[in-house]
């Protein structure tokens, strides 16, 4: 372990694990309402940002209208994909539906390369990469004192993703839509009964997930460029909603922010065989999760708490 | 679907009533059609013969998916990541052991089966999506060893080369001649798997599908079964995947990745799932529709000048979109209308079905 190095990794894991968690959220609001567990949210995610960087350097619109615009277009998506794909899955069984979402993300990959091509894409830079923030610690190691240099971008990310959260988390608690979709997500006879209509609160929150996979990739192509592998960067999510719980909004917060830390923390290591386990951290953790509580860290119980 | 037979066939003895091939003409037309599979390369062209090489290979891989997922209904996929295994596994026994084709692929196989049952543990705490977590976890961690571990021996990123196989002195180098080896295996594995879906381990499979409680109260052992299943499935994984990689004479990483997972479930629902024509079906479907994309692939990129390559677009644009529909317009696949047809001309001709 490389003692130096770990609180810099270690705090720039946790920032990073802000993207995912607002990644993991997307995929919680669609589980939460409609039981779909979205494999194409990766895609869904890449197309957003691919719109934006079309939008912003093809069409040459100013950056924060393309965002706007992509932001609307990726809820029509997410609506779209709903009516289209996912209503017709009504009541089918688990397999169908879970291949629906994989069959929908090979469709979302061949348009995106059809549209767009495999190029690696300069996305336009939203926070300056020259100066980053230097945060001086009280530790002291080896008679130096520990300074902490963070990227403004990452800083940035994590702030947007935290206030997305915390926005989505206020429109469940507080507004009436809110409350259908938490209230359709309990049971959807039941919510059909006492006369909420539950196609238009899945098709609502698909809309609502369009958009937020539209603000994570907006996000995670600022800091690390726009390609294809994007959609892979969404797998490191997977995980973290597992871990958090898939009902459990906060469960995906706290499992987005574990899952950066756990990479942060073995980046930080001196061994070279540890280093190169960064990109199966979430995996590994996965299979723990799996064999020792499966339900994840915030189980049915809490969940009524939200 | 009610099995129907023509008026007058009496079976009188238990083993004519459970016969699968039933009437001289069809055993005929079975060795006609497997004759000619084998007699492809005097006719055909090279390029046929290297895709029916590789349908052959992705019938075997859907095959050992369809025990796993259309008879136990355990959703994996993982199943290209078995096929790593496989590969690696055979074309190292074969290219530093110096051991004959015929013994590594055995062996290789039942190692990646032994994988396999390790991935399928978690199969008996978790079900649904958190079981296809677990066997996705098997799609990073398989190719991360393969990329990370042991570089001298695995090649590290670059992947290592196979050679060709050598049988009885006879070298497989060219699609003509390998075509020989995939079909044969191929019989082997169809066979296999046929007589495991109508014996009582495939019933007991099925009855894990359709309720895993009950099957349980039945008296059916689910622990034992499940991790069958998963071991079968990683055997046909682990034959298929080193049958491609002595083909391509080449592995890595990339090799099989979760792209090829997702066709191989694809294929299986296209096909129809816990049919034993599915996998059949299924693989030629979608192989085809990949060589479609190979003929369209230009004039496509003649339409969308972005899209640099146009078959790697296309092919996932084609397969989602297939895939997709048969979802919504035939989740039972084509074995299923198969039946319907078959009934539908037996009945002739009355329309009812």
């Amino acid at each position: 372990m490389n003692w130096q190095l770990l609180p810099q990794f270690a705090v720039s894991g946790l920032l990073a694990g802000g993207p995912i968690a607002l990644i993991a959220l997307g995929l919680v609001l669609i589980f939460k309402s409609s039981y779909i567990f979205n494999f194409a949210h990766g895609h869904m995610l890449l197309m957003g940002a691919l719109i934006t960087w079309w939008l912003a350097v093809e069409v040459g619109l100013p950056l924060w209208l393309s965002i706007v615009l992509a932001l609307a277009l990726s809820a029509l998506l997410g609506l779209l994909i709903e009516r289209l794909a996912l209503r017709p899955m009504t009541g089918q069984p688990l397999l169908s539906i879970i291949l629906m979402t994989l069959g929908l993300s090979q469709a979302l990959q061949g348009l995106a390369l059809l549209l767009f091509g495999g190029a690696q894409r300069n996305f336009p830079q939203i926070f300056s990469a020259a100066d980053p923030y230097k945060i001086a610690t009280p530790f002291i190691f080896n008679d130096r004192p520990i300074v902490i240099i963070l990227k403004q971008n990452l800083v940035w990310s994590f702030i947007i993703a935290m206030l997305g959260v915390i926005l989505i988390s206020a429109f469940f608690r507080f507004t009436r839509t809110g409350l259908a979709m938490r209230g359709t997500s309990e049971d959807h006879e039941l919510a059909q009964s006492i006369g909420l209509r539950i196609q238009r609160i899945f098709g609502m929150s698909w809309a609502l997930a369009g958009a937020v996979a539209t603000a994570a990739g907006i996000l995670l192509a600022t800091s690390s460029g726009l390609d294809l592998s994007l959609a892979v960067v969404v797998l490191a999510a997977f995980p973290a909603v597992l871990l958090g719980g898939l009902e459990s909004i906060p469960g995906a917060i706290v499992g987005g922010l574990i899952i950066g830390l756990a990479q942060g923390v073995v980046a930080a290591a001196q061994a070279q065989w540890v280093r190169d386990t960064t990109e199966i951290v979430p995996y590994l953790s996965l299979l723990v999760v799996l064999l020792i509580r499966p339900e994840g860290l915030f189980g049915q119980k809490r969940i009524e708490r939200i | 679907m009610a099995v129907l037979r023509p008026a007058g066939e009496f079976d009188t003895t238990y083993a004519r009533d459970m016969a699968t091939i039933r009437r001289p003409w069809q055993w005929a037309a079975l060795f006609g059609f497997i004759a000619a599979l084998y007699l492809l390369p005097v006719y055909a062209s090279q390029s046929a013969v290297a895709l029916i090489n590789r349908i052959g290979i992705s019938i075997i891989a859907v095959q050992g998916l369809n025990l796993l997922t259309g008879l136990t209904g355990q959703i994996s996929l993982g199943q290209a990541a078995f096929m790593m295994t496989g590969g690696y596994l055979s074309a190292l026994l074969v290219s530093r052991l110096g051991w004959p084709f015929f013994a590594a692929l055995p062996v290789a196989a039942l190692s990646t089966g032994v994988i396999g049952l390790i991935f399928g543990l978690p199969s008996l705490r978790v079900k649904g999506f958190y079981l296809v977590m677990a066997t996705l976890a098997a799609q990073f961690i398989i190719p991360w060893f393969s990329r990370n571990a042991f570089p001298e021996i695995l090649g590290g990123a670059q992947g290592i080369v196979v050679q060709p196989p050598v049988v009885l002195g006879i070298e497989f180098n060219e699609p003509g001649r390998y075509l020989y080896l995939t079909v044969s295996v191929l019989i082997l594995a169809t066979i296999l798997a046929y007589n495991v879906s109508r014996s009582r381990l495939g019933r007991a499979f099925v009855s894990i599908r359709d309720n895993d409680l009950a099957a349980e109260l039945l008296g059916v052992n689910l622990f034992k079964h499940k991790l069958q299943a998963f071991f079968l499935a990683a055997v046909y994984a682990g034959v298929a995947g080193a049958l491609s990689a002595h083909s391509l004479r080449h592995i890595n990483s990339e090799t099989f990745n979760l792209a090829t997972s997702v066709f191989l479930l694809g294929m299986l629902v296209v096909g129809g799932l816990g049919s034993n024509l599915g996998p059949i079906f299924g693989a030629v479907v979608v192989e085809l529709l990949t060589e479609a994309a190979t003929l369209f692939g230009p004039f496509f990129v003649g339409i969308f000048p972005a899209a640099a390559g146009g078959v790697q677009a296309l092919r996932p644009l084609f397969f989602g979109t297939t895939l997709m529909l048969f979802l919504i317009f035939e989740p039972r696949g084509l074995a299923h209308r198969w039946q319907i047809f078959k009934a539908a001309w037996r009945l002739r001709p009355f329309s009812h079905t």
